[in-house]
């Protein structure tokens, strides 16, 4: 195909799309009725929510399936890789693993990208501040893993160094040290690398949602005499509080999905393995596919305390 | 909460005055230095790369980059790397350019067509259930791509209902269909969830004011609604761009690799060899595919705009 | 209103349809197909002399045959250069595709209906997998012939599942090697040893001088570990030969037999030997942490003499180095600990897997399992770095001096050729449990608990 081709093909399908889009909006923008409404909320719904069953709630129906069989797929085994699972003394300390990721990297991220967001908004060279924290998503996982392998690189202490890290402990005259070998510090600089990247998504969101803040709502409390921290503490957080929520839960949900770095720097060894990790290893490498749904499944349900949070946070947006 | 609306003169110098306070505030030394430490400290690693770009091979795997800013001047840095990225594979570095650029617009916005309606029902249309179908869309978004991987594709290639087969040697479009559609499918959880949440943050009383205006659901989405989400909309944008041209993993398994559809990531993944784990080449690489989707970033920020909502509500 | 409305959704309706009309129309041509007849492209060409085998399948004009594989870029190249002849003399076709998931992927495009026509497949575990999933087609009998005339029985052994044989061995590594500095010997007087005892020697007399004799590393991203598991396999080979490796490999005994444990104990006399490594890189544990690919530079700078690793190691030194007996680096075949079982050869290779029993395919795999694509290959290599187990190879085609090495160690009658272990056995132990615990067992973990931990990994199916 030539690039024209691919081109047009590509008019097209934006066309089909759109298209389809148009033809709903039209079709329905005479109802007004309460039935109405509901033809109308499920025309306005059902394109995406086809979708998403067929792509996602298929395969994790077929997934939840799948778990119960053995590894051949022909037998059923019941609950027995559930049972392997909690019961090898690997695999507990994956879930361990896998509860230091979640809670700190979107506590940490978040956090950092708040405070980033409102030192800078409104500042000169705005843009360009953001871009820089920007950057690392830019970079994709794997990118971002191979950059702080580098950074980790150990040598002994006699020899020239390669990554940064170790150089500064060697020139403040320190050992040096093996970061992503030391259990159980390992683990955490392996989150740093997330963290490195995250903070960026977090930030993107909640400028976004800083800046939609009223700014009657500011000039009041200013007229009040309220400022600096505590316009922060009392304004700029509720205000922006649904977004906090927002970037919370999907850093969250990144996280247990994620697996790329431990993949790329220490390849699951050294006790740096994750739930994710681990399912994609039975999975693909081991051939186990049963053992591997039952961790896909594991890791489908520890979202529920994150959906939960969610909607409770909802009902009392809500409330108000 | 007073709504400054009707002003007395005072009432505006008052205003004036405070706002100047807060901006020194705002910009004291403190929060300035506090906001460069944290965006030196993000972005050492990213010019480690940068500087190793530069670099030839052998420099890179025996001695640290930051030797380059002891032995200033550019004598020991090199092209070499670049080249090899852009010069370097068989095929014209262009045509893996090309094929991101199709891959990547219509993923942008498909979902963002579809996931605003559906985000504006979810927020202001009534529906039993409707609540439900919510979480049940966004706790979705925790189904990993492989898990999906095989269930599609055997979708694709044996679509039900002998319906055309979007994979395989039959594929329409080249076989672009299947990777955008998987891309879209992705994207809906998040997009509906980002969306949504802007969606319900705006006034409940400017919907009200517009249906005792007469006006109905789709009037006011394409004429309060979408102007108003354009912060949103680019938001999400920036990341589903940045997802999709970064992708590596959707455009192998539903794109089946021929060169028609391989985008610069494949390309790139190839860089470090068959055996290898070639620095020098990644980083040129790494920053090769940055420059798009970070022009696509700052270019976007203008949608960041604020007080979009100051003073459109009437106390 | 109505009917300004009506119109708009007319309008809209149309485009969408339009487009619809448009994308069917799209849809490729058939690439394939049954067998073809017609006269035979090559018929009157003087390069397809040697190649009167692929007359029987016919003109193939306009014919493609799909190939996936891991080999990347920039060995590529010279895999694509190779198949020109058979596109002159057929008229089909090759698109070839090469990506570092393949291992991952090809089951998953396998399983869901969309395999490639041809896949090179490096692990003879994964041929086993995939003949299992009843996808494979069977080797035509011109395949068979061929390896028969031109491989040795083991090569043919590897392809065949069950007592039918699917895979023809493609290309071909040497892993029984260990990497020096011909000048750094010469500086200094040492010899290449020819027993196991001498290189022990050597590595005492070596670390007398104050350097470590050896330096290695095993970290390779989520394979990190993989090197040690070829230099259990090598000293296995060695230690016991090659029965008991079959039948470790094969099960037959269990991963943590006393033999084994002996072998690798016999590794860590070397890599978890404090005087020994890690030269020019740090301590023993550092061997986990340290690429492989990065692993044998310190020899270039004189702070280490020894790397064991296979010939593909070639690739890994910087530009400019001479690899050659006279030059900066070069390799010398890893000595036996006994004459009792002649001269084992650890190595890897590919196997030409089939899905499909299209002409053209066949074609295609006929022509690869042939001397003539052997030498094609050896030709279109001009940077050296590639070898096959082919007999028919013309060891003068070959470029590189370490190619021409590992070329006549295959073609040594004394030679006991034996593939990689972990590439044979089951995902769960050789792409897992062995990578893992071989890197436990570098930092510390003991040899009894890392094999018995393998042991119980081992499928029990």
């Amino acid at each position: 195909m030539s690039s024209t081709e691919k081109f047009v093909q590509m008019f097209i399908c934006i066309a089909l799309f759109f298209g389809v889009v148009a033809i709903i909006l039209l079709l329905t923008s005479k109802l007004r009725s309460r039935s109405g409404e509901r033809v109308q909320f499920l025309a306005f719904v059902l394109p995406a929510l086809a979708l998403i069953a067929i792509g996602l709630l298929y395969p994790a129906i077929v997934t939840i399936y799948r778990s119960f069989q053995d590894n051949t797929g022909t037998d059923f085994v019941g609950i027995d890789n559930y049972h392997t699972v909690f019961t090898d003394s690997e695999q507990l300390r994956v879930l361990r693993n896998t509860a230091a990721w979640v809670l700190l990297v979107p506590t940490v991220s978040t956090f950092i990208g708040l405070v980033y967001a409102v030192l800078v908004d409104r500042a000169r060279l705005e843009k360009f501040a953001k871009g820089l924290i920007f950057l690392p998503m830019a970079i994709s996982l794997v990118g971002a893993s191979l950059i702080w392998k580098f950074v980790y690189d150990y040598k002994d202490k006699s020899v020239d160094q390669i990554g940064l890290a170790n150089q500064i402990l060697k020139s403040l005259g320190f050992d040096t040290y093996q970061f992503l070998l030391t259990e159980p510090w390992n683990t955490l600089f392996l989150i740093v690398i997330m963290i490195w990247v995250q903070a960026g998504f977090a930030m993107t969101i909640l400028s976004a949602s800083i800046k939609a803040i009223p700014d009657d709502i500011i000039e009041a409390a200013r007229l009040d005499g309220v400022s600096g921290l505590k316009m922060f503490r009392y304004i700029t957080i509720p205000s922006i509080r649904p977004s906090l929520i927002v970037v919370i839960t999907t850093i969250s949900i990144t996280t247990l999905k994620a697996f790329d770095i431990v993949r790329t720097a220490t390849g699951g060894n050294f006790d740096t393995s994750v739930l994710a990790y681990e399912f994609y290893v039975q999975s693909f490498r081991s051939n186990n596919a049963g053992l591997g749904a039952a961790l896909a499944v594991i890791i489908f349900i520890l979202v529920l305390p994150i959906v939960v949070y969610n909607v409770r946070q909802m009902r009392r947006l809500e409330a108000r | 909460m007073t709504v400054a609306d009707s002003v007395s003169v005072e009432a505006v110098v008052e205003k004036e005055t405070a706002s100047s306070r807060a901006h020194k505030t705002l910009t004291s030394p403190w929060a300035s230095i506090a906001a460069i430490a944290i965006a030196v400290l993000w972005t050492i690693p990213t010019i480690g790369l940068f500087i190793t770009s530069f670099r030839p091979e052998q420099d890179v795997k025996t001695t640290g980059w930051w030797t380059v800013l002891q032995n200033p001047g550019l004598g020991g840095l090199t092209w070499a790397n670049y080249d090899a990225v852009l010069h370097g594979a068989d095929t014209d570095l262009a045509v893996y350019f090309v094929n991101t650029i199709v891959i990547t617009i219509p993923s942008v916005l498909m979902p963002i067509s579809l996931a605003v309606i559906a985000a504006y029902a979810f927020s202001w249309m009534s529906f039993p259930g409707r609540d439900f179908l919510f979480v049940a869309v966004f706790a979705l978004q925790i189904v990993p791509i492989q898990v999906t991987m095989i269930p599609l594709l055997k979708l694709y290639v044996q679509p039900p209902f002998n319906l055309q087969p979007l994979a395989g040697a039959d594929a329409p479009g080249g076989g672009f269909y299947t990777i955008w559609l998987s891309h879209t499918i992705f994207a809906l959880p998040l997009a509906i969830y980002l969306l949504h949440n802007f969606m319900s943050q705006i006034p409940g009383e400017l919907i009200e004011s517009a249906r005792v205006d007469g006006a109905g659901h789709v009037q006011i989405f394409t004429r309060i609604m979408l102007p108003l989400m354009t912060p949103a909309i680019a938001a999400f944008a920036i990341f589903q761009f940045l997802w999709v041209w970064n992708d590596l993993l959707v455009a192998l398994v539903f794109g089946g690799g021929s060169l028609d559809v391989s985008p610069l990531t494949v390309r790139l993944a190839e860089l470090s060899g068959t055996k290898g784990q070639d620095w020098h080449l990644l980083s040129a690489g790494a920053f090769v595919s940055l420059v798009v989707p970070l022009i696509v970033f700052l270019s976007l920020q203008r949608f960041f705009v604020r007080g979009l909502l100051a003073g459109s509500v009437k106390g | 209103m109505r009917t300004r409305n009506t119109r708009r959704v007319a309008a809209v309706a149309a485009a969408v349809l339009g487009a619809g009309l448009a994308l069917a129309s799209c849809a490729d041509d058939n690439k394939g197909g049954g067998s073809a007849s017609g006269t035979w492209p090559g018929a009157d060409k003087s390069e397809c002399k040697d190649l009167e085998q692929l007359a029987d399948f016919g003109d193939l004009s306009g014919r493609e045959v799909s190939v996936y594989t891991s080999i990347v870029a920039p060995e590529d190249q010279s895999q694509k250069d190779s198949y020109k002849l058979f596109t002159t003399c057929t008229g089909a076709k090759v698109n070839y595709e090469g990506s570092k998931e393949f291992e991952a992927q090809l089951p998953v495009r396998v399983q869901a209906g969309n395999p490639p026509d041809i896949a090179y497949v490096p692990q003879p575990g994964l041929l086993k997998t995939l003949v299992a999933t009843g996808k494979v087609v069977e080797a035509p009998s011109a395949v068979a012939d061929n390896v028969d005339k031109w491989f040795g029985e083991d090569w043919k052994g590897y392809g065949t599942v069950d007592d039918k044989f699917y895979a023809a061995p493609l290309g071909a590594n040497v892993k029984s090697f260990v990497w020096y500095s011909p000048k750094m010997f010469a500086d200094n007087g040492w010899e290449v040893p020819s027993t196991w005892d001498d290189m022990l020697a050597l590595s005492d007399t070596i670390a007398g001088t104050g350097i470590k004799p050896w330096c290695a590393g095993i970290e390779s991203g989520e394979a990190t570990g993989w090197p040690a598991t070829d230099w259990l396999e090598d000293v296995l080979l060695r230690t016991s030969g090659p029965d008991v490796y079959d039948d470790w490999v094969n099960h037959d005994i269990p991963f943590n037999d006393p033999q084994v444990a002996e072998a690798l104990d016999d590794v860590g006399n070397i890599l978890k030997n404090d005087k020994y490594v890690n030269g020019g890189i740090g301590d023993v544990k550092s061997i986990a942490t340290t690429a492989f690919q990065d692993a044998g530079l310190p020899i270039l700078d004189g702070k280490c003499a020894l790397h064991r690793q296979a010939g593909f190691y070639a690739a890994n030194w910087p530009e400019g180095t001479k690899v050659a007996e006279d030059g900066d680096v070069f390799a010398f075949y890893l000595p036996t600990m006994s004459d009792e079982f002649g001269k084992p050869v650890l190595g890897g290779g590919e196997f030409v897997t089939a899905f499909s029993d299209n002409a053209e395919v066949q074609a295609f795999q006929t022509y690869l399992s042939t001397d003539v694509w052997a030498n094609e290959k050896a030709k279109a290599t001009p940077g050296g770095g590639w070898v096959s187990a082919n007999t028919g190879l013309d060891v003068t085609n070959l470029v590189s001096p370490i190619d021409q090495l590992s070329a006549q160690i295959f073609q040594d009658p004394d030679a006991v050729f034996r593939f990689d272990g972990s590439d044979q056995m089951p995902g769960e132990v050789g792409a897992n449990s062995f990578w893992k615990e071989m890197t436990a067992w570098i930092t510390g973990e003991s040899t009894q608990d890392a094999l018995d931990n393998i042991e119980k990994s081992w499928p029990s199916s």
